[in-house]
């Protein structure tokens, strides 16, 4: 492929470095979980140590998730996306407005997943339930690993509990309260959302013919196991310790471990990363927006405009980078991306048709009528 | 299961008749149900009948696979190029203005690239994508090098386009004059010679009236 050609301008391949700028990138931000697990558990003093398999394999997914992420960054298109979506978003002028653009994004486009639904409403409640069952335990559960929030009893009673986070109290509720109810079982609402979004995605899987013939198991099925084993194990210990006197309950938390730690781990290599590269879908946005604002290339050919110029010249720098030649040297135009997609179309049958009215000099001259 | 591997998919822009069978047959297939793929482009339905029905070439090196910046885009080893994988791609149109055959189309209300895969459902199995099972004048035509060799004498099949200075091979094959003295179709020579008038049927259909997209 043209990017494994991609070459420095000293012309050895640049992917050891980038790998080096990788591996450092992951171990930085390994440390800095790592770092912040001490300081927020007040020096391990409210770290859970039965908890420590899961602390591993989620400083284990840190390294592989910022390993992968930065790696992503340095190809081509998604470096000049990067640095084009900042540049445009900290545009003085148009900061206020971005940021108000922002929020409204944040809540329309990831919170409420505005454009899964519009794909069909069964895919957008089979997303809708799985993230926010996911963003809710991974709110409890990661705080709770890492000893950022603990419980104490208050009041020198056992009817109350504080909750602190990083070892400053914040709040006190009573154990028996509603509240109290709807926190200690904040798992369990988000096991029935992630089961049910988890069964809508099955079914769409299991129906559907388009996911059908495009589906792999590693890619589609394997994420949405992974998250019903998890949910369904959590929902037993609960089963276990509520109604069975807490029988079988070591069998289920090391089961329960075993999903959780499996997921964390396989979180940097499959269909989970995209939570990661998602957000990237908000700096397009912003690029699209400075686009639409800026000047407008028109086609060479037709001259009608057809995107933003800064659009294009970007482009025409990201194909050059990833060993492409689409320059027209000596042409109407210097680059063939300054040529609309339309226009494209037309020339290539165009080309063809030259072919068959091409002089005789090209035909054998019996040669006359189109087989 | 992959694509039976003597199974080809030939194209011949001379031959379409403008009918748009290609185009309600494509949004009948089912990994893009609605949505037609389809480019049907009419050259100057003024002064011409001439029509253009355009699907993806499935390049061996695909430019939208290589500038998509969330690597959306997939090729399958059986040489298909899938249409973006809907989790990944960010809606950001560089796939659409990179393709240097002018394929893929942006799905603006879904924010989601959709292209040709040449009915990956169908050809997986070894049927016949929908165009190329409607098309009544065989413009678009899916089958064997022996069963085209048959039925066109006069025409070879090519699929080395040149743009510019980057040659792009591809998986999908445009019929040619048998004895065309060339190894490439080179799209942009063309073009400058049609902007160059130096055929002026040609140029006054394609160049000085504006061109009429159905798509």
């Amino acid at each position: 492929m043209a990017a494994e050609r991609l070459l420095d301008q000293r012309g050895n391949s640049p992917r050891p470095r980038y790998t080096l700028v990788a591996i450092l990138s992951g171990c930085a931000a390994t440390a800095i979980v790592a770092g912040l697990i001490v300081v927020g558990s007040r020096r391990l003093s409210h770290f859970d140590a039965a908890l420590v398999g899961y602390t591993f394999a989620t400083l284990f997914a840190t390294f592989g998730i910022v390993y992968r992420y930065t790696m992503w960054l340095h190809r081509p298109p998604t470096a000049m996306y990067w640095k084009r979506g900042w540049q445009v978003f900290l545009r003085p002028q148009a900061l206020p407005r971005n940021v108000v653009l922002w929020f409204k994004r944040l809540v329309s486009v990831f919170l409420a997943n505005s454009f899964i639904w519009k794909r069909s409403v069964l895919r957008g409640a089979a997303h809708w339930l799985i993230m926010w069952g996911c963003l809710i335990a991974s709110g409890i559960t990661f705080p709770l690993v890492f000893g950022w929030i603990h419980f104490e009893f208050a009041n020198d009673g056992f009817d109350d509990y504080t909750a602190s986070v990083f070892g400053f109290p914040l709040f006190s509720f009573g154990i028996d309260s509603f509240l109290g109810y709807l926190i200690f079982h904040g798992l369990v609402w988000a096991s029935f959302l992630v089961i049910a979004g988890v069964m809508l995605a099955m079914r769409r899987r299991m129906r559907s013919r388009d996911a059908l013939v495009l589906q792999r198991f590693g890619e589609d099925f394997l994420p949405l196991i992974l998250l019903f084993a998890v949910s369904v194990t959590g929902l037993m210990l609960v089963v276990s310790y509520e109604w069975l006197n807490g029988y079988a309950y070591e069998f289920l938390s090391i089961t329960h471990a075993v999903t959780v730690i499996g997921t964390l781990l396989w979180l940097p290599f499959g269909k989970f990363f995209h939570l990661f590269q998602r957000p990237a879908q908000l700096g397009v946005l912003f690029y699209k927006d400075a686009g639409a604002r800026g000047e407008q290339a028109r086609c060479a050919r037709c001259e009608e405009p057809f995107a933003s110029s800064m659009h294009i010249e970007d482009l025409i720098e990201v194909e050059r980078q990833l060993g492409y030649r689409y320059e027209m040297n000596g042409s109407f135009t210097d680059h063939y991306q300054r040529i609309c997609p339309r226009c494209r179309r037309v020339s290539l049958a165009i080309a063809q048709g030259r072919l068959w009215t091409a002089p005789a000099a090209h035909r054998n001259p019996t040669d006359v009528t189109h087989g | 299961m992959p694509v039976p591997h003597d199974y080809l998919f030939f194209i011949d822009p001379n031959r379409c008749i403008g009918c748009e069978s290609c185009v309600q047959a494509c949004s009948e297939c089912d990994t893009h149900k609605g949505h037609s793929m389809i480019h049907l482009e009419f050259m100057n339905r003024r002064e011409s009948p001439q029509s253009v029905p355009v699907v993806c070439m499935h390049c061996d090196s695909p430019t939208c696979a290589e500038v998509c910046p969330a690597d959306a885009i997939k090729r399958t080893e059986d040489g298909v190029v899938q249409t973006a994988r809907k989790p990944r791609c960010i809606a950001c149109n560089n796939c659409v203005l990179a393709c240097p055959f002018g394929v893929p189309k942006m799905n603006t209300r879904e924010e989601l690239m959709m292209k040709c895969d040449m009915c990956y459902d169908r050809t997986s199995e070894g049927k016949r994508p929908m165009c190329a099972t409607v098309c009544p004048s065989q413009a678009l035509f899916f089958g064997t090098q022996a069963e085209i060799d048959r039925l066109r004498p006069r025409s070879r099949a090519i699929n080395d386009f040149q743009f510019g200075q980057q040659k792009i091979h591809t998986k999908v094959r445009m019929m040619v004059p048998h004895d065309a003295a060339i190894a490439h179709i080179d799209v942009v020579d063309a073009m400058c010679a049609d902007m160059g008038e130096d055929d002026p049927m040609l140029s006054a259909a394609v160049c000085s009236l504006p061109i009429v997209s159905k798509t």
